[in-house]
């Protein structure tokens, strides 16, 4: 009896639209927590409380936790505000190219073995295509808005993401040549082992220029260039109010945590233990693939970001430019020729 | 795989996207909606590869033209500041040399066509769906570093020597401007830019 029911959820759950219906709630609320996170992980790091006031039915022990939903509310009650002379079209059209690309991206990623919504060969190419996308929103935005503050914005924003875009490109070559495939699910399967067989440790470098080039690539601090509060208000979206700001912030943070989901795939091993064939774990569930490492490692991608923008100072343009083409590409081509060495060396095998 | 129907319908959809965007590319007066207009067609482009199973070059078309070429193109475009009735007298003008040379391209186009009697409908056929497992992005690698090995290596070193040369026709020294040298900036130590002087203080014993 339950088994059937069982069975019956499973199949309802297992319907395209409503797996990607309940997966995209799970990416808001996701999305929500972590702004609340960010705001928590920020405060105790600079020693104050962040948000504590907004519980839940006002239970006590829950203050703070409601502050995002809050937050929703009041974005999406709020007049959405067209600037005079703005061009009305691309305006409203510019947060929807921000969050399309955030969130089609997820289709190929794969979560644990088989849990994926589209196994497609070039699984990479198009998570690369996808990602490089995203900044026509800000692009869009910026010149629509019809304000120098947002067009500033939107240009630094468009010279950054391309830079730093050859830089994760080259970074994962590294990946396709030591995995020989452009699928993600045969990507962490080719990493198969144990910690030391990720692609983080024959791909240190790369590993190391990925994640950064993924922080330049959202605008996160200390790349937030576009944004640059201090310097040109709030860059590229700083006509926006109500709604379509909640569309470029939902977009943001939905870049943010795909960047660490693709992280975890393709240098950490994904679903992958760490403990696997250890003596003594390696057969209970802490050695046993599965969903909850994905999403261990993940949340802790998700914590660096936060981590990274408690900590670091913003860079000053030219030096994000200096970084970007004249540190990380060298960098990456080396390494990419030293990957291709070291293979047929012998040293690292082929996954698959 | 889906009916043939369908994507019989999908690729008039997308053709007809492509063209009407295609249309608006030259059509259009603001320069930043025909940027845009041609980022539509790329993509259309890019689907249409897709339907013939083309997968890697759609991607690929994408990730370049769309993601890198045209987000700098509309960073330059962006940036104009194009009065448009200049731009709108000269289309007239021009307009009976473009159907020329238009003309001209067509008719070569349906000469060498004809002259390998292609020219009916029934010459081009549906194409076949490839088998299961079929990878574009394996054929095209194969094929790059087999057959057009040298055709591609030689490509690449034309790509790089252009690379080369565009940032040698710009490179140029400017002593006006205050270049910071970032390596020499974390170099310095304290006792470079810091020196303390004890001094009596004035009025003192």
């Amino acid at each position: 009896m339950l088994e059937t029911v069982w069975n019956a959820v499973a199949a309802i759950l297992a319907f395209p639209p409503v797996a990607v219906a309940l997966f995209m709630v799970a990416l808001m609320v996701t999305v929500a927590i972590y702004t609340l996170m960010e705001r928590k992980v920020i405060g105790f790091m600079q020693v104050r409380m962040g948000p504590n006031w907004i519980s839940f039915f006002g239970l006590p022990f829950l203050r703070g936790v409601a502050q995002p939903f809050a937050d929703v509310i009041k974005l999406l009650v709020k007049e959405v505000i067209l600037p005079t002379n703005a061009n009305r079209y691309l305006f409203m059209i510019a947060p929807l190219l921000a969050i399309v690309p955030a969130l089609s991206a997820w289709a190929v990623v794969p979560f644990a073995e088989n849990w994926v919504f589209a196994n497609v060969n070039a699984g990479l190419l198009y998570v690369l295509a996808l990602t490089s996308m995203g900044v026509y929103g800000i692009i869009v935005a910026g010149w629509a808005s019809n304000s120098k503050y947002a067009f500033l914005g939107a240009m630094r924003s468009a010279a950054q993401v391309v830079s730093y875009e050859i830089a994760m490109g080259f970074a994962l070559i590294g990946v396709m040549i030591l995995a020989g495939s452009l699928n993600l699910q045969e990507i962490v399967l080719a990493q198969q082992g144990n910690i030391f067989d990720w692609y983080w440790f024959p791909l240190l470098p790369l590993f190391v220029v990925y994640l950064i080039s993924g922080v330049a690539e959202t605008n996160r601090a200390p790349f937030d260039v576009a944004e640059g509060e201090s310097e040109i208000v709030a860059g590229f979206h700083v006509e926006y109010s109500g709604a379509a700001f909640a569309v470029f912030f939902l977009a943001e943070y939905a870049n943010m945590i795909l960047i660490a989901a693709l992280t975890t795939v393709m240098f950490v091993g994904g679903w992958l233990s760490p403990f696997a064939g250890l003596p003594g774990v390696g057969d209970s569930l802490l050695g046993k693939p599965h969903i909850g490492w994905f999403l261990v490692k993940m949340v802790f991608f998700m914590f660096l970001f936060l981590w990274f923008r408690a900590t670091f100072p913003r860079y000053r343009y030219d030096q994000i430019m200096r970084l970007g083409w004249k540190v990380f590409i060298p960098i990456t081509i080396v390494w990419v020729m030293v990957t291709a060495v070291m293979m047929l060396g012998g040293l690292v095998q082929r996954g698959v | 795989m889906l009916a043939m129907g369908v994507i019989e319908i999908l690729f008039f959809l997308f053709s007809a996207v492509m063209v009407a965007a295609a249309t608006m590319v030259i059509t259009v007066r603001n320069p930043v909606y025909a940027a845009l207009f041609l980022v539509l067609t790329f993509f259309s482009a890019a689907a249409l590869w897709m339907l013939l199973e083309a997968e890697f070059l759609a991607i690929i078309l994408v990730l370049v033209y769309v993601g890198a070429v045209m987000v700098l193109f509309l960073f330059v475009v962006m940036m104009l500041d194009i009065n448009l009735t200049p731009l709108k007298e000269g289309f007239t003008r021009y307009l009976p040399v473009g159907l020329l040379v238009a003309l001209a391209m067509l008719a070569e186009l349906v000469l060498v066509l004809w002259s390998r009697g292609k020219l009916g409908p029934e010459d081009y056929p549906l194409p076949t769906p490839r088998e299961q497992g079929y990878s574009n992005t394996q054929a095209v690698g194969e094929w790059l570093y087999t057959n057009y090995l040298w055709p591609f290596e030689i490509a690449g070193i034309v790509l790089l020597v252009a690379i080369v040369v565009a940032i040698m026709l710009t490179l140029r020294k400017r002593p006006e401007s205050k270049h910071q040298n970032p390596a020499q900036q974390v170099k310095v130590r304290r006792s470079e830019r810091v020196r303390l002087v004890k001094m009596p203080a004035e009025g003192g014993e």
